[in-house]
Order: structure tokens, then sequence, then C-alpha cells
């Protein structure tokens, strides 16, 4: 749970500027609901691989790990477990 | 019969290529016969729904498929389209329709309250379409699936002729209200067959567009795609990369038309595993890139003809770099499009010798006809030329010309900023910064950025204290376009100003 938070606290403070947290569900597609746009997917990339000591491929960055919270914690995971 | 009418390119393609296949999107496809048919359905549904010769149709939608049936739709329903990038807020969306005064806007479902909000403002505004599968058809909505299936497939009879409007594209300027900049059909047709012939476009070429769709080089991506009978991949954005530059292996794509932003993530990527042997070409526009990352590109796509164009919407397309010339003269973004001629001015009107630095000054069929019910600004920009009557097109930004005919940018004229290849002007960000409680001085520059060109930076001068850069940040992020949003925000306790008292910008920088 920690990892998501962490996704999440990024993500509300650092992209939506929000005021109350991440106001999305962390199955939310990021595309879909216009959470992130290009600049902001490289944004959260940097930040977990600085967050979470992992690197992260150029070929890793696409939809199954990075559209939604969900994904990004459980690529996080499957990173960190290795 | 050479096509007149920008939907012509539709009809003549599908004619030829019926069964070919035009335009993928994600799981969808259209073949040439599907799209002529789906236009004409939606064409002849427009009419009956009271859409006459010359009305205005907003678009404001992401990059979907169902742009392509939209668009022609409305070409071949006698209608002028304008496209609205989807991240359009509120006010700026009632500025543009109020403006243009709409007939009818599509868009999609998720924005129906906000359309709610603003159509009691905006009585010319009969109608909204929504294009998605949740929407349903309740007057003043229609379900664009309902509205497309009640229209018949036969196309409607043509109205139009070439001096007709077939698009507005609205640009911002430097007064911070956006300018719909009108295109008639001869204007489109002409660009589209001037650019098509330098990038030696055939049938052949397969063309993967992630730029958006709202703005003329992405669109310019579909009207020229179709107009010689090629394949469209439609990419919703540049999100990730390494999909996108994947899918180049995967459809054997030839042409690839990018903005700088996109080629700095193209360049810091890994690409070894992917195979880019199909790609023909490469464009780049909206601004310059820089001559590291023009030789980095030639070193990573060696077998790539890279063209360097320099355009502005008011004339679509300018100046390409023919890309022999690249090793040579690295630094200019070329000579006139065909068919075009361009000189550099001084203030005065002289044609300045090569060396000299001037305005940049256009002549063609692609001089467009001017801005929508903006007189003033029309006539600042499209002046008389030397044959009574014509129009030319001053530029705005200052160029030199070398011996051999090639021009090279120097600066602007105003201090618009080119942001992720978009035009942003200061003076809209400030007039909304300004609307902010507790902002009471506001000055927003550019500044340079490896990714994005140039980056949007606003400094603040506030009249209450509990407020801090997050809550400007996310203000900025409610308020306006994805790439408005200033990327840094500095609060000051007060401005540098000149003596006269106006913000001083050149000690911000």
């Amino acid at each position: 749970m920690e990892i998501q938070e962490k996704i999440k606290k990024f993500i509300a403070d650092n992209i939506l500027f929000s005021e109350n947290g991440y106001p999305y569900a962390v199955s939310d597609s990021f595309l879909e609901k216009g959470v992130v746009d290009s600049m902001n997917i490289m944004e959260i990339v940097a930040f977990v691989e600085d967050e979470f000591s992992i690197s992260v491929d150029d070929l890793e960055i696409v939809p199954a790990n990075f559209d939604s919270v969900k994904n990004v914690t459980e690529f996080v995971e499957r990173k960190t477990l290795n | 019969m050479t096509p007149n009418l920008v939907q012509d390119f539709l009809t003549s393609s599908a004619r030829i290529y019926p069964h070919k296949v035009c335009l993928i999107a994600g799981e969808k496809k259209y073949t040439y016969q599907q799209l002529d048919r789906l236009s004409n359905q939606f064409a002849q549904q427009l009419r009956k729904s009271g859409l006459k010769r010359g009305d205005r149709v907003a678009i404001f939608l992401g990059n979907v498929p169902e742009q392509a049936i939209i668009i022609f739709g409305i070409l071949k329903a006698g209608g002028v389209f304008i496209v609205i990038n989807h991240t359009t807020k509120q006010d700026k969306l009632a500025y543009i329709l109020k403006n243009s005064q709409a007939h009818a806007i599509i868009a999609p479902a998720n924005q129906k309250e906000m359309l709610l909000g603003i159509m009691p403002t905006l009585p010319e505004l009969k109608y909204a379409i929504l294009v998605d599968e949740a929407s349903e058809s309740r007057l003043p909505f229609f379900k664009f699936e309902d509205f497309l299936t009640q229209g018949s497939p036969l196309e409607p009879r043509k109205q139009n002729i070439d001096r007709d409007l077939a698009c507005l594209i609205y640009t911002s300027g430097s007064t911070g209200e956006p300018k719909g900049v009108m295109s008639d059909h001869s204007n489109v047709v002409f660009v589209i067959q001037s650019i098509t012939t330098y990038l030696e476009n055939t049938p052949d070429d397969i063309i993967l567009n992630a730029v958006p769709l709202s703005f003329d080089y992405g669109l310019y991506q579909l009207l020229m795609t179709i107009s010689f009978g090629g394949t469209m991949i439609l990419e919703k954005g540049f999100v990730y990369p390494a999909l996108i530059m994947k899918k180049i292996e995967e459809y054997r794509v030839t042409g690839f038309p990018g903005v700088p932003t996109m080629f700095s993530l193209i360049l810091n990527m890994d690409l070894n595993e992917i195979d880019f042997s199909s790609l023909r070409y490469m464009t780049n526009t909206a601004a310059a890139l820089s001559r590291t990352h023009i030789q980095k590109i030639k070193n990573t796509f060696p077998n790539v003809r890279f063209f360097s164009m320099y355009g502005l919407t008011e004339t679509k397309r300018t100046l390409y770099l023919p890309p022999e010339d690249l090793e040579n003269k690295p630094d200019s973004v070329g000579i006139p499009i065909p068919g075009t001629e361009a000189w550099v001015e001084d203030e005065v009107g002289n044609h300045l010798e090569p060396g000299q630095i001037g305005e940049l000054v256009i002549r063609g069929r692609h001089v467009m006809r001017g801005y929508w019910h903006d007189e003033a600004a029309t006539n600042q920009r499209y002046r008389p030329g030397e044959i009574p009557g014509e129009k030319i097109c001053y530029s705005g930004d200052l160029f030199k010309m070398d011996e051999d005919g090639y021009f090279y940018f120097i600066a602007r004229k105003d201090d618009i900023i080119k942001s992720r290849g978009e035009k942003v002007s200061p003076k809209e960000v400030e007039n909304i910064l300004y609307q902010f409680t507790g902002v009471q001085e506001a000055a927003v520059i550019g500044v340079p950025d490896p990714v994005l060109g140039q980056a949007v930076k606003a400094f603040v001068v506030l009249n209450q204290p509990d407020i801090n850069v997050n809550d400007i940040l996310r203000y900025c992020k409610n308020n306006m376009e994805d790439f408005m949003v200033p990327k840094s925000v500095v609060i000051v306790a007060e401005l540098p100003k000149t003596s006269s008292g106006k913000i001083k910008k050149t000690d911000l920088i």
C-alpha cells in the first residue's frame, strides 16, 4: 500500500496540484480521464525511478505499466521484487 | 477532374481505392469507401438538421477517428469546420463558439455539463453532437451514432465553390484573444498539393500521426493522406513514445510528422530493438530543432529524409528545407514551398538584400483569407501586394535570407511563446492569472527548455498571504489548455517596472 500511496501523492501534488489528494479511482485510466499528458508520464517515470531505485526501460513505458495508479504500483512492485 | 474542393480528395480516392484502408485508430479501421459513405451520411443529416451553406460547425474532440467522418461530412454539407483543442476550458470555448457563431458542436459526452453551462449564452448554437457510447439523443444533444445512422449515404448535392470557406483555425495572438484564420477551399487544396509535392507522397505512404488534429499540422496530415490515397495511423497523443515508435515497425510506416518535443523524447530513447527500415521521411515544424538534435536524428535514422519546416497558421506552411540541404545549411528553415514566394522586407516595405534582417513576407495561394470578423487584425497581417487587390501575408517574424535564397529565422516580432510546438500568448495566460483572487500582478515569459522548446514561466505578485505556488498551478490547470499551463510559477514581492510603470519583462529573463 505504501507504494500506491506514494504514487497517488506524487500525482496529486505535482501533476494535479490537488487540494484533496488523488481524486480518481486507482484503476482509472490516466489517458481516458485526462489525468496526464505526455510530459507528465515522463515525470511519473522519473519519480518512480528515483523514489523506488528502479530503472525503467523505454519499452516499458506502455499503458500496461503506466496508465493507472494501479498499473504503476504493480509495475513498481514487480521491479522491486526483482 | 482535378479536385477543387477539399472533400473532392475523399470522393476521388474512394473511387480509385474503395477497399483500401485509409484510417486506423486503435481497434477502428475505415476504408475509403466507408469513410466516404459515412461522411455523406453525416453531411445529409447536418443539412436535414438545418445547416446552411457557410455555417460553422465546431469540432471539440481529441484524436478520435470520428473526426475524419465529421470533417468531411461538414465540408460535404457545405459547412465550415472549426477544430478546437480538446483541453480548451469553458471560457475560451464559449468565446470561440460565440466569435464563430457556430451552428453546432461535436464534443465528447463528458463535456455535456460544460456545454449545458454555456449553451444558453450562445443563441446561434443549435445543438451538440456527443461522441461517446454513453451518450443519448435528447435535444439539444444528439448521440453521434444516432445522428450518423439517420443520414442517407448518398453524396449531397454540391453547393460550394472553391472561394467558399473550408475551415476556421483559431490561433493565439499577442492581444490574448484567439483569432479564427479563414481558409477557403482553394487555399487548403493548394497547400495540400504543394506539401505533398515536396514530400513526394504516393498512395503507398503510411503516415503515423500523433499530432493533435486540432493543430493545423496534425489536421493537414489527415487531409494530405486522403488526397494521395495513403493510410493514416492516428494516435491519441504522444503519451507512450515507445509504443508509438513500435507502430512504425508494426504498420511499416513511411512518414512521421513530429514537433521538437517529440523528437527530444525519441532521441532520449533506446531504439535499437525497433525496425525503422520502412520509414522514408520525418518532418519537423512548430519550432526549430537545434543543430545537435538534427545531427542525432541523422545518426539514429540514417536512411530517413528529414524535412525541417516553418509555417504559420495564416499561410499554413511557408518554408521547407529540402533534406539534401540539411548538411550544408543546418540552421536554415529553407525555401518557399512549391508555387509560392517569400522575401524579407524592412519597416517601410523595401525588399532587403541577402544577409539583412527584416520581416518575412509571403505570397501565394496559401495566403489565407484573413481573420474571421476581425478587420483590424486582418489588415495588419494581410496587406495589399503589388497587384491591385492581391493580399500578401506579413509573418510577424524576423528573418534573413542568404545568397542562395534560403531563409533563416531570427526572432519573433511579438512576444508569443512556442511551447511543445504550440503558440502561447503571454497576455492570454496573464489575463487568466489576473482572474485568480489574490493575484495582484502577473508577468509571463518563455524560457529555453531542452524538451519543450520554450517553457512558460509566470511571475506573480500576490495581495493575499495564504496562497502558494500549487494553488496557482492548480488554478491554471483548471482554467487553461494543457500547453499553456506554466511549467513554473515564481511568487515575487514586486515586478520590475519601466519609468512609466509598465512591467519590464526583459529584466525577468
